[in-house]
């Protein structure tokens, strides 16, 4: 008889929750229940992400946002601190007294910041920068201060002195030692760093050591030691690292490290053989890591041998790389050269702000470490060369000189170079995911993990993924179709430049054929947004899809829908019956759609003009519902109503879905703004989803339900209405200029160089000078549009097209017939083509 | 035997590189007209998705064996058909019936016997 075993997990931060899933995972919660134990208030979240939550809140930090596991056998307890460990007994106490047997422990309880010594810290406005309670209670504090000081000019330290500047206060970093970032970066390159983070207005003290904290019940400024003159700050955050918190240990005997952490052996496995310890709070052969990667590392390893596996961890790469407040720092391998007989390559333009320095071995045949900062683009070659054993190139100052000198040597990584070091993926296991099927770098790092924590290998990433490609002779062919040659945003820019307006002319000077149903429609969605004129106009139709063609959306019969646009999905009584009455009229079938709006189906092409004739009379027009352009702008009520609302959303919704409606782009598109943070409009789920602040609106783009939902992501924080109409403007003209045929939103933002960041330089800073060109194609679009059903109904040359035949127009398609279910019609689909006599004939082959 | 034929439509009522439906013999025909100027009638009905909808389908070109084809897509799944045969070229097993066709003093005269 088996008996179940029970795991605890004291801790639920980011290498607790790993340990969880990487347990579900390998199949430990066959044997094992585990119950999981967090203190903070929600279940883990990203914390090296900490300082993104001023701008996105906790909700996107979220590493398990549903709260719980998809695992029945895995139980999360949150709020609740482990108090005690009985280790005779294979017991822990919790906060409130519950005790929990266990037959394995494995604590996870990270760390906690260091605060010295020093008088004042028990004031009001005296900080840590940890968990998102800390950042709650500075983002409090500064709005009744005027400036902040950070101790600590680490990593960390410099994050939390951006936060304070990003909440408008006048910053001052102080640092003990002689430059900021002492663990990374050496004095040349502290120095760098120094001079582009004065640029953004903050002031640092270097060989600073903090004596006291001044005032009176409340911040009111610092001491420093041998330094006369106090500095007057409102509120200060301790940022002077960490400590391991091990108290549970060393209450319950275990031996912890001379430095602190509970000392583990290579499987992690305390001196207690039934507890095991993770992540910060752990010391492997007495040396704590302060880093996620490692952790994670520590939760595989414990995993392993729960399983019975004989993994090990083996101390851990502390490389970093990362962007501090615009400015890109990278350290790797033996950054500060203490290997014996080492050379130094570097390179400081002062001008610039670039320092880069490579470590490379006495014999100058193998690189050792280095430090980048300013322009850390090349970290992504240089670190799993580190180790990975390979000969450095004849010339290797190429590695770091600027690009303009020329291609840059040729290196190729074995297979066994670790590319991703949060997830410890090599380039062999990328590869191997590429061969596996994966068709795009975004398919590899959803198979593999690479690049999903940090991001810094994204790049590294998808270079493998398209060499590999170029290796076996694939090449990702972007071409529209057997037609063209081109992608769409190339048929676009040639579309643009030479000013064509007909299928004709572009295909005789850029492709071979006649085209297919592929390049025509995406010909005439592309003279749409350039010419803005009705999408029917000049023999325009034959390009397009049907349901272009004709206005609707086609369905399984060959009838079509017929939806009125309903803007934010607000409607008159008035409005709703003049709807039902022409539904009841012409027996349509009616449902209410996703976006707030009425679909009436089973309409037979010939009489779409009497049914949008008698709609346009009651003063509907269009909803596009049938283009590959804007559909509807979902909202919620909003402040009008909703006693929760801060901001008119219903409102806002309807100013931009008249704003945008008509506009034709590479897929369909979908907003939504929510009036508050309760977000009903589900708007993060749309290509553009808005959701108000005390301040304004945040913009979120790149979301979708569909298949492959995906979420939007902030675009910009706290806009004005103004300021987000012109980011949308943009964004949306953007996308629709570049994107590829059928690619939303949320896959385009992927397939962008540089991503999300990139376009947002683009959109919200306007980093290429496009923005007032994009503003002005879309003011074209606004004043140019038309209704599209209105101008068909009124143009008699457009409505010959809709009969049921062209030589028998009273006839109605016999084809078309309905049944009856739940009290109104619905398609009744026949054996084969149903003669106007009423026989059926069979058609062989036919599946 | 031109008393087969039944006029559907002058050629002029075709847009160049589109289709109409037609009732001929009781049967919905699609009539196509190409780049090239030729016309084409096959059965209006899609096998695959057993709806009357051919003639509204996308007319274009594609390369089969080095030779260009004229086609139609079915505006409802886009399988490709040759004007010419019937034929699907998504799917060689699938054929739809073509009609005769001719165009006398600019009109379109169809025989849908089949």
């Amino acid at each position: 008889m088996h008996t179940r075993k029970r795991l605890v997990v004291a801790g639920h931060g980011m290498v607790g929750h790993r340990f969880v899933q990487a347990a579900i995972e390998r199949g430990l919660t066959e044997t094992h229940d585990i119950v999981v134990i967090g203190e903070e208030p929600r279940p883990a979240y990203d914390r090296v992400g900490l300082t993104s939550w001023f701008e996105v809140g906790s909700a996107e930090l979220s590493l398990l946002p549903s709260g719980e596991y998809d695992d029945p056998r895995v139980r999360l307890i949150l709020g609740t601190p482990v108090t005690a460990v009985d280790r005779d007994a294979c017991t822990v106490t919790l906060a409130g007294g519950a005790v929990l047997d266990y037959d394995e422990l494995v604590l996870a309880t990270g760390a906690a910041p260091f605060v010295p010594p020093v008088p004042g810290t028990d004031l009001r406005n005296v900080f840590v920068y940890r968990t998102i309670e800390d950042l709650e209670a500075i983002a409090a504090a500064a709005r009744t201060a005027c400036s902040g000081a950070v101790i600590g000019g680490g990593l960390l330290g410099l994050e939390a002195a951006n936060a304070l500047r990003g909440l408008g206060l006048e910053t001052h970093v102080v640092e003990m030692n002689p430059r900021l970032m002492s663990v990374q970066v050496d004095e040349a390159g502290g120095r760098v760093l120094g001079r582009h983070i004065e640029g953004l207005g903050i002031t640092i003290h270097t060989d600073r050591a903090t004596e006291a904290i001044l005032g009176d019940g409340r911040c009111a400024g610092l001491r420093f030691r041998g330094v006369e003159e106090p500095l007057p700050v409102d509120l200060v955050v301790f940022s002077a690292g960490i400590r391991p918190r091990d108290g549970l240990a060393r209450a319950a005997g275990l031996e912890v490290a001379e430095r602190g952490g509970v000392l583990v052996d290579e499987q992690c496995r305390s001196s207690d053989p039934h507890v095991w310890a993770i992540g910060e709070c752990a010391a492997p052969a007495g040396r704590m890591y302060g880093l996620v990667a490692p952790g994670y590392a520590m939760a595989e390893v414990v995993v392993d041998a729960l399983l019975g596996g004989a993994g090990r961890f083996e101390g851990a790469d502390m490389s970093t790389k990362l962007k501090l407040m615009g400015v890109d720092v990278a350290s790797f391998g033996d950054a500060f050269g203490t290997t014996p007989d080492c050379l130094e390559l570097v390179f400081n333009d002062a001008v610039a702000g670039v320092y880069k320095k490579l470590v490379i071995s006495a014999d100058g045949r193998r690189l050792l470490g280095g430090i980048l900062v300013g322009d850390a683009s090349a970290y992504g070659v240089l670190r799993p060369m580190v180790g990975a054993g390979i000969e450095l190139p004849a010339n290797p100052e190429e590695l770091i000189l600027p690009a303009a000198s020329g291609n840059g040597p040729q290196l190729t990584l074995p297979a066994d170079a670790q590319v991703c070091s949060c997830n410890n993926v090599t380039k062999g296991e990328i590869e191997a995911a590429v061969d596996a099927g994966c068709h795009s770098a975004a398919e590899v790092t959803e198979a593999t993990r690479a690049g999903a924590t940090c991001g810094s290998c994204k790049v590294q990433v998808k270079k493998i993924v398209e060499d590999h490609f170029a290796a076996q002779g694939r090449t990702v062919d972007r071409s529209l179709c057997e037609h063209f040659r081109l992608t769409r945003a190339e048929l676009f820019d040639v579309v643009l430049v030479h000013g064509y307006r007909s299928f004709d002319e572009i295909v005789a000077a850029h492709g071979t054929g006649r085209g297919c149903d592929v390049c025509k429609p995406t010909v005439a969605s592309i003279l749409a947004s350039q010419l803005s004129g009705h999408v029917l106009a000049e023999g325009r139709h034959t390009l397009q899809d049907t349901n272009d063609a004709y206005l609707g959306n086609l369905q399984k019969n060959g009838t079509y829908s017929v939806v009125p646009r309903i803007p934010g999905g607000e409607i008159t009584p008035e409005g709703l019956i003049a709807i039902g009455e022409v539904a009841r009229e012409f027996g349509l079938y009616t449902k209410i759609t996703g976006g707030q709006r009425i679909d009436l189906l089973g309409a037979r092409m010939e009489q779409l003009p009497a049914i949008w004739r008698r709609l346009v009379d009651a003063g509907f027009e269009s909803g596009h519902a049938y283009g590959k352009s804007l559909r509807t702008v979902k909202s919620c009520v909003g402040s009008t109503w909703c006693r929760y609302g801060v901001q008119d959303s219903v409102g806002l919704a309807i100013e931009l879905e008249l704003r945008y409606r008509g506009l034709r782009s590479p897929h369909k598109l979908k907003g939504g703004v929510s009036g508050c943070a309760r977000e009903c409009a589900e708007a993060r789920g749309k290509d553009f989803g808005i959701i108000a602040t005390e301040r304004g609106w945040n913009l979120y783009v790149g979301g979708n339900g569909g298949a492959v939902p995906a979420h939007a992501r902030l675009l910009a924080g706290d806009l004005s209405t103004e300021e987000l109409i012109r980011c949308l403007d943009r964004f949306l003209m953007y996308y629709i200029r570049t994107a590829d045929r059928l690619q939303r939103t949320s896959a385009w933002l992927d397939a962008v160089e540089g991503g999300l960041d990139r376009v947002r330089e683009i959109v919200v800073d306007d980093a290429l000078g496009l923005g007032a060109e994009l503003e002005r194609a879309m003011a074209r679009h606004i004043d140019s549009y038309v209704d599209e059903w209105r101008a068909t109904v009124e143009d008699p040359e457009k409505l010959r097209r809709f009969v049921s035949f062209v030589n028998a127009p009273e006839v109605p398609d016999p084809n078309i017939s309905f049944g009856v279910a739940r009290g109104q019609i619905v398609p009744a689909v026949p054996d084969g083509p149903v003669l106007v006599s009423g026989a059926v004939i069979p058609v062989g082959g036919a599946r | 035997m031109t008393s087969a034929y039944t006029t559907v439509c002058a050629l002029a009522d075709i847009h160049v590189e589109s289709g109409v439906a037609a009732l001929v013999e009781g049967r919905a025909v699609a009539v196509f007209r190409t780049y090239a100027g030729d016309v084409f009638a096959l059965s209006n009905y899609d096998p695959f998705s057993r709806a009357s909808v051919l003639a509204r389908g996308i007319v274009g070109t594609r390369t089969v064996e080095g030779r260009t084809v004229d086609v139609v897509a079915s505006p409802m799944h886009k399988q490709a058909f040759d004007l010419r045969t019937g034929r699907c070229l998504d799917d060689p097993s699938v054929r739809v019936p073509t009609y005769d066709v001719v165009v006398a003093d600019g009109m379109i005269l169809v025989d849908a016997r089949g």
